[in-house]
């Protein structure tokens, strides 16, 4: 009797629990949907063609667009990449293929330090070296500190990746005499393309929403795209800027322009999926 | 005769004509001498010294872990890419130690191919490509048409090629598990070694694929010399000419496969057949 009584009381305790977490998982759904749904309702209202292919308009005026901010923080996110892709890729090759155990780890750990060093410092660094040496705010400076986000999470993606791939593949391409570094190149990059590509493009979806590290950097430009050694927009630069002002007609941007950034994030983000569902095939 | 490290008489494949199992060749593609290897500290082999005849089937029986693979696995160098992997003696190949100093692993192992216990087929590549691999990945450049035929007559060689020649760009990874292991030998074939280790090659397969194997290995003995590792003992006295018994990473007996299935010289080696014990 006493042990029957146990096992109902375990069971009720098993049933709370797996309401408790079903509750957890809803709010994390719900906080999605919430966030969504709020900057869909606020911004689609001004977001029309007009939005994204017209420069903006200085206060007073009414209308304008973020043509620049949206070519700026693509200029911004191509030029992060043209840095952080061919270093983050290559010592996520270096991690996986060639470090011995020690300075793998030694390496690991300190990528993972920069991965989580706050993005208003990365702002503040590339300020320090880029922006007053140039004694101007400039693109140049803002890819840098993008490059710097990104570097870190392309790395050990691209690790991660390649050590996937089974151990077998390299013994067998060393049995067939086959030098190491055309191993890596030809049969376990390869292998491990769709992880990497996932990888990379994680990282561009997190780097295309950074704002603290391009207050210190790209400043934000009234006058467009001007060259990277001059100040230029971005997409969640103008955010900042616009919902802090005290023009409805800039908020009203502001909600416009969020949307559209959420709608380029979760974009790269389906893509991932779509990617990386194909592996599985 | 040679006495190991034990004490214990351990034969050793004699000059002797009279003891060579296939009389076409009594030339050694390698000769052993006292190697031994380590994984870590951790000593896997011990001193062993054999002779391993030209253009013929050597089989290395043993129980699990008596460190036959590891063996095989030092003579094409692959046994030092292991973690902690060391070796020390010699294996002569023409007369040069391949363990020698200034010789590159690299260019053994195109001398010395390898199949693997499970096919380890590239999954990125297709038929062609995984044949082709060997030849593609060592040079800068190479066009299709200039590795047609090698592909042919190497899959032709693994007894392939009829399965296969209609569909050479479907990926390598979509035949099945036997087709999959002739693909390996085929891809080995095809940098034109001149001795084929094979790791267990027939574990993983069913009767029917280990079959085909086992007759295309009695093929290729006609062009290569082979070396089989194999937990199964009716397999080695089917295929190979000489078998050595392993045991705790010593080479117990070796002898013609005749002699060490019908009269073996040790009791341990009586008592492993005999199913005893392994």
């Amino acid at each position: 009797m006493n042990e029957l009584s146990g096992y109902f009381r375990r069971k009720q305790f098993s049933r709370l629990m797996l309401v408790l977490c079903g509750i957890a998982t809803a709010v994390v759904i719900l906080v999605l949907i919430f966030i969504l749904g709020y900057t869909l309702v606020n911004g689609i209202s001004y977001l029309s063609l007009d939005f994204i292919t017209q420069p903006s308009k200085p206060v007073g005026e009414v209308g304008g667009g973020m043509r620049d901010d949206i070519y700026g923080t693509f200029i911004l996110v191509g030029l992060a990449s043209i840095i952080a892709l061919p270093v983050g890729l290559m010592a996520g090759i270096f991690l996986a293929e060639f470090a011995g155990p020690k300075a793998a780890s030694a390496i690991r750990f300190a990528a993972d330090i920069l991965a989580g060093v706050p993005s208003i410092i990365v702002g503040v660094f590339a300020y320090a070296i880029l922006v007053r040496p140039m004694h101007t705010y400039s693109a140049l400076s803002a890819g840098v500190a993008l490059a710097i986000i990104m570097i870190p999470v392309v790395a050990r993606t691209a690790e991660e990746s390649l050590r996937l791939v089974p151990n077998s593949q390299r013994e067998a391409a060393l049995a067939l005499g086959i030098s190491r570094w055309r191993i890596t190149l030809g049969v376990i990059v390869p292998g491990a393309v769709t992880g990497i590509v996932t990888g990379i493009m994680l990282a561009v979806a997190r780097i295309a929403g950074e704002t603290a590290p391009l207050i210190f950097t790209a400043l934000g430009s009234a006058f467009g795209v001007q060259g990277l050694a001059e100040p230029i927009g971005a997409l969640p630069l103008q955010i900042y800027r616009y919902a802090l002002s005290p023009y409805s007609d800039w908020q009203q941007q502001a909600w416009a322009a969020a949307f559209l950034l959420i709608i380029l994030v979760l974009g790269i983000n389906i893509s991932v999926r779509l990617v990386s569902s194909r592996r599985q095939k | 005769m040679i006495n190991n490290m034990l004490g214990q008489t351990v034969r050793i494949e004699a000059a002797d004509p009279k003891h060579d199992g296939d009389k076409t060749t009594s030339k050694y593609a390698l000769t052993v001498e006292d190697l031994n290897a380590w994984y870590g500290n951790l000593m896997v082999i011990q001193n062993i010294s054999m002779g391993i005849g030209a253009q013929r089937i050597t089989a290395l029986i043993g129980p699990s872990g008596c460190g036959k693979s590891t063996f095989i696995r030092c003579l094409n160098r692959m046994h030092e890419v292991s973690e902690g992997g060391r070796v020390t003696g010699r294996v002569f190949m023409d007369g040069q130690d391949i363990y020698a100093p200034q010789v590159d692993p690299v260019s053994i192992r195109r001398r010395i191919g390898m199949v693997f216990q499970r096919a380890s087929v590239f999954p990125t590549m297709s038929i062609f490509g995984n044949v082709a691999s060997g030849i593609s990945l060592a040079r800068f450049w190479s066009r299709r048409r200039d590795l047609k035929d090698v592909v042919e007559r190497s899959l032709r060689k693994a007894a392939l090629w009829e399965e296969v020649k209609d569909k050479l760009d479907q990926p390598g990874a979509s035949l099945s598990g036997g087709q999959q292991q002739r693909l390996c030998i085929a891809r080995a074939i095809a940098i034109e070694p001149e001795i084929i280790l094979m790791d267990e090659p027939c574990s993983a397969l069913d009767p029917i694929s280990t079959l085909r194997i086992e007759e295309l290995m009695l093929e290729l003995k006609k062009d290569y010399t082979v070396v089989i590792v194999t937990h199964n003992m009716q397999q080695a006295a089917r295929v190979s000419a000489w078998t050595g018994f392993m045991l705790l990473g010593q080479l117990i007996e070796y002898a013609p496969t005749k002699e060490v299935f019908t009269v073996p010289k040790d009791k341990r080696t009586e008592d492993y057949i005999t199913g005893r014990f392994g």
